[in-house]
């Protein structure tokens, strides 16, 4: 079934009765080539690029809840291309690209809207800083501006300039940046994926490894034995729980991030604007309603929710950089859990398990990557070697004193 | 989430800086043989696990003591709080 223009015109007509749903809902079958466990936007991802760019072959998604019920429907939706690193900044970039492709990939409206991402900057130092990941940003091919404070005001004259503390210098501004509807990802992902025939199995909890001579041959789950070529695992935010079935440790931390939205409101922030202050990005939603978030929790969690004391504190930035804010009221809040990696950027692996391979790590900055994360996680798993953007994304990096670490905090998962 | 601190008593959260698994008070030996491929398990690997976790909080804020935490990382309930260093001791029976 392909969606266009014609077709919602001719349902109209006729009482909306030809829609379909968007995925069969098939039982597991007892052996595939290639298992992806779990059914988020990258999974579902790397199933649709696996079975349409890479390979013919039986190929099932495993979920234990429902499709898109973790991190891929509880982000801040932003997409953005402004990293700094080498090991980062291509693959992201390659990232926006997939992005700006996606719903005529996909025939599938997933609300894909470039209206800028703008970092303020709030001393000299911090704007040399923007600088320069600006001009590493256009190296890889994105595009990046460096605005003087009348450029921003002319912008978002609604910002608060003059603040005693941190006045606003400028900003760092990529107009390709922008937002994604994300739960409409991960369902064009899903119908793409079910079209090219990959079985997503919903409810289908993975429960344990079959591993013999130190490969893989299949998963334990809640609907019976699944034998498998090859099993990918993305799974992000409880990698180390599915790792450890197969007596691996990780170099990740689990930590929860909240996100906020207040009510609907009269269109008012143009883009996606982040305080360089503080901790602190905002969007506001087709809907109206005003998207938030700050850091992290800051402590080990599996919990799915955050507690006041990081509400507070984001809630501070914001009304720090837009007054206007505290006007707003809060509708919602509410929270996923995150893999944090020792050097806060993610993992696209082998694994010691030969049949194998990881898919994680992505910190609180997941759901950006996941069109170029399905494609480089498929690339890896179609050809056993890392897609070109990906290819420092290595779970043995830590051992070999290769992290990518783009905010120098060190081993401290925490602090990412 | 209140800690309930041995010396101080019940204490907010925020006044600590958390610090991770309690596992990073065993620091290999740096002299030993294999001491590179320990302090990479050491430094970089995490067992982190979903429900009762030992996990240190540096009380900066405070008293600057380091206590060991137990709590539950599916619904972040605190099961206790001792000192680090009595942590230490009591499992080495060592008071140097």
């Amino acid at each position: 079934m392909r969606f266009s223009g014609l077709r919602v015109l001719a349902e109209a007509l006729t009482g909306h009765k030809g829609w379909a749903p968007l995925w069969r809902n098939p039982d597991p079958k007892p052996a595939y080539d290639y298992v992806i466990i779990g059914g988020g936007g990258h999974g579902l991802a790397t199933a649709y690029y696996l079975a349409r760019t890479f390979r013919q072959a039986r190929i099932s998604v495993l979920e234990k809840g429902w499709l898109g019920s973790g991190n891929v429907g509880r982000n801040t939706t932003i997409i953005r291309s402004n990293y700094l690193l080498p090991g980062n900044q291509p693959f992201y970039e390659f990232s926006m690209k997939l992005w700006e492709g996606l719903e005529q990939e996909l025939n599938f409206n997933a609300m894909v809207s470039q209206r800028g991402v703008l970092n303020l900057c709030h001393s000299d130092a911090q704007r040399d800083a923007f600088r320069r990941r600006g001009n590493a940003m256009r190296m890889s091919g994105a595009d990046a501006e460096l605005l003087d404070v009348s450029a921003v005001r002319k912008m978002a004259p609604f910002l608060n300039f003059d603040n005693a503390r941190f006045p606003i210098k400028g900003g760092l501004l990529q107009r390709r940046g922008g937002t994604a509807r994300h739960d409409g990802v991960a369902w064009g992902y899903a119908r793409g994926a079910d079209m090219a025939g990959v079985d997503l199995i919903q409810n289908c909890e993975v429960t344990g490894f079959f591993i013999e001579k130190g490969r893989v041959r299949g998963v334990e789950t809640s609907r019976g034995y699944i034998s498998a070529g090859k099993v990918g695992v993305a799974v992000a935010g409880n990698t180390s729980r599915v790792m450890g079935m197969a007596g691996l440790r990780m170099p990740i931390e689990s930590h929860a991030l909240q996100a906020f939205v207040t009510e609907g409101l009269k269109p008012v922030i143009p883009g996606v604007i982040t305080f360089g202050a503080g901790h602190f990005y905002i969007s506001q939603s087709d809907k109206g309603g005003l998207v938030f978030g700050g850091d992290i929790e800051g402590y080990a969690s599996y919990a799915q929710r955050g507690n006041l004391p990081v509400m507070e504190d984001v809630v501070e930035g914001g009304m720090a950089l837009m007054p206007m804010l505290g006007r707003a009221r809060l509708l919602r809040a509410w929270g996923g859990v995150v893999d944090m990696s020792m050097d806060g950027s993610p993992i696209i692996d082998r694994t010691p398990i030969e049949g194998l391979y990881l898919n994680g790590g992505w910190c609180y900055g997941g759901f950006k990557a996941t069109p170029a994360s399905g494609y480089a996680f498929a690339h890896l798993l179609a050809n056993d070697s890392p897609h070109p953007t990906a290819r420092a994304f290595r779970l043995d990096r830590f051992e070999r004193g290769y992290m990518i670490d783009e905010k120098g905090a060190g081993a401290a998962p925490h602090l990412h | 989430m209140l800690i309930p601190h041995p010396l101080l008593g019940p204490r907010d959260a925020q006044e600590f800086t958390y610090l991770g698994d309690a596992k990073l008070l065993d620091r290999p030996d740096g002299m030993a043989p294999g001491a590179a491929e320990a302090f990479f398990e050491y430094l970089y690997l995490r067992d982190n696990r979903a429900g009762v976790h030992e996990e240190l909080w540096f009380h900066e804020q405070g008293d600057r003591a380091i206590l060991l935490v137990t709590r539950d990382t599916t619904t972040h309930e605190i099961l206790g709080a001792v000192l680090a260093r009595d942590a230490v001791l009591s499992r080495t029976g060592d008071g140097t």
